[in-house]
């Protein structure tokens, strides 16, 4: 199997299935923590891993082999992750202002709140993952791009087929939301 | 007079961010009460930063690779190759039979409407032809993958091994189907049937990704695996109701002279 994700690029051109399989071995994990970010469930980030290969190796050919495999990939997934939000957007009740109070006023939000048990990377895993869940799909996608991946609104915009504007407030709406389910733990 | 005005929480948010907020660095120095509420932000920025991402579970690469391998044509190299190549006859196809199994669904979950008293031969429309097709399709996988699963429950296991060649080879080809019809009937909300198909193409995932040889305690592995979801009998059924879905699918012309007597 090729050291570097160049070579393996190389021979995957050439129809060498081992040679993707590494890349897939070797990137596969990064794209689910990503599409798992941005769709928020298992089962949709697997999709998007499937998808965000399968198209990357259609479009080996368009790949410059002086750019970074993982970086390209990287860009297909995010893709591959706003088709599949897209398709579903239809399908979501949506979580809007309304939401707001019924996230700050939840029960299990304010449950056990003590440092002790924060400490443990978990804890802190599953409170973020929770706020994270009350956004809608597109306030998600706004975020992750904006906050983890860095994305200007700009770019985020684009991604999203959205206008500055309307990116912006849905940046704006998300962290609200994460700010009303997660201050009460960081403030305790 | 404008610096006495705070800044809002969307300014705080864009300027945590990078963005261009003006004023935002001279009144954040000079109003205490905006330097709390963006304090308090920064606590709530890094308590997300300091969440790990959820991983994938273990494994995963080789579950990744599995589900893939079946889908994948040979690359396209350039332009003149994209044309000679044509690998998207595999993505077309699936493309297809996606849109096909949104009809299929849509169907499923649309109201039927009962037959026109008296009226001529029931024509089917190109939806109904392709629902058909489909149920035919979804019929012929449930049974290989039903063929598939009663065959690793029932292998001859005396030897302490068992070849699994040829039934990887066909697990292969079947969980790029099953994956299809899986996600359709995501798509169109159907629940109950794209949980069965996950459980199944789990196994048909674990099936393909396994060496060609597995011991007798992998073998088991599976084994249990179906048995602990019920896999057989819920694929079993679902085959019959699809079976009794084709059936119901073939059009009948209706009698003129009992219809309504």
């Amino acid at each position: 199997m090729p050291h570097t994700d160049t070579a393996a690029v190389a021979l995957a051109r050439e129809g060498d299935s081992d040679a993707f399989r590494g890349l897939v071995e070797r990137h596969s994990r990064a794209v689910y923590r990503l599409a798992h970010r941005m769709t928020g469930n298992p089962q949709d980030a697997e999709d998007v891993v499937q998808e965000t290969f399968l198209k990357a190796y259609r479009q080996l050919g368009r790949f410059e082999s002086r750019a970074n495999f993982g970086t390209w990939l990287h860009r297909i997934a995010v893709n591959c992750s706003i088709d599949l939000i897209r398709g579903r957007k239809h399908q979501e009740t949506g979580h809007d202002a309304a939401d707001l109070d019924m996230l700050d006023s939840t029960d299990d939000q304010r449950i056990d709140p003590s440092p002790e048990r924060l400490m443990l990377s978990t804890e802190v895993q599953e409170r973020v993952t929770r706020a994270m869940d009350g956004l809608t799909s597109m306030e998600r996608a706004a975020f992750v791009l904006r906050h983890f991946e860095g994305h200007s609104i700009e770019e985020i915009s684009r991604t999203l087929g959205l206008k500055a504007n309307a990116a912006k407030h849905s940046i704006f709406r998300a962290v609200r939301k994460m700010r009303l389910a997660l201050e009460p733990f960081v403030e305790s | 007079m404008t610096e006495q005005r705070h800044l809002t929480d969307d300014d705080l948010v864009l300027h945590y961010y990078g963005e261009d907020v003006p004023r935002a660095e001279s009144h954040l120095a000079a109003c205490a009460a905006c330097q709390a509420s963006f304090t308090r932000l920064q606590r709530v920025m890094a308590f997300i930063d300091s969440a790990p991402a959820v991983e994938a579970p273990e494994g995963f690469e080789r579950i990744a690779w599995a589900r893939l391998q079946p889908t994948l044509g040979a690359p396209r190299r350039g332009w003149f190759s994209w044309f000679v190549l044509s690998p998207a006859r595999l993505a077309f196809a699936a493309g297809v039979l996606v849109l096909v199994g949104a009809s299929f669904m849509a169907g499923r979950l649309m109201p039927r409407s009962a037959p026109v008293a008296g009226g001529p031969a029931p024509h089917q429309t190109d939806a109904q032809v392709r629902e058909r097709i489909l149920l035919v399709d979804l019929s012929e996988h449930l049974d290989r993958s039903q063929r598939m699963l009663v065959e690793l429950a029932t292998a001859d296991d005396t030897a302490g091994s068992f070849d699994l060649s040829v039934e990887q080879s066909r697990a292969e080809q079947l969980v790029a189907a099953n994956r299809l019809y899986r996600q359709t009937a995501a798509t169109t909300g159907d629940a109950a049937i794209a949980a069965v198909l996950d459980d199944l193409e789990r196994v048909l995932v674990d099936i393909a990704a396994s060496p060609k040889t597995m011991t007798q305690e992998d073998l088991d592995a599976v084994r249990r695996r179906i048995e602990s979801k019920e896999l057989l009998f819920k694929v079993r059924v679902m085959a019959s109701q699809v079976r009794a879905r084709q059936r119901d699918a073939i059009p009948v012309r209706s009698p003129q002279s009992t219809v309504g007597s």
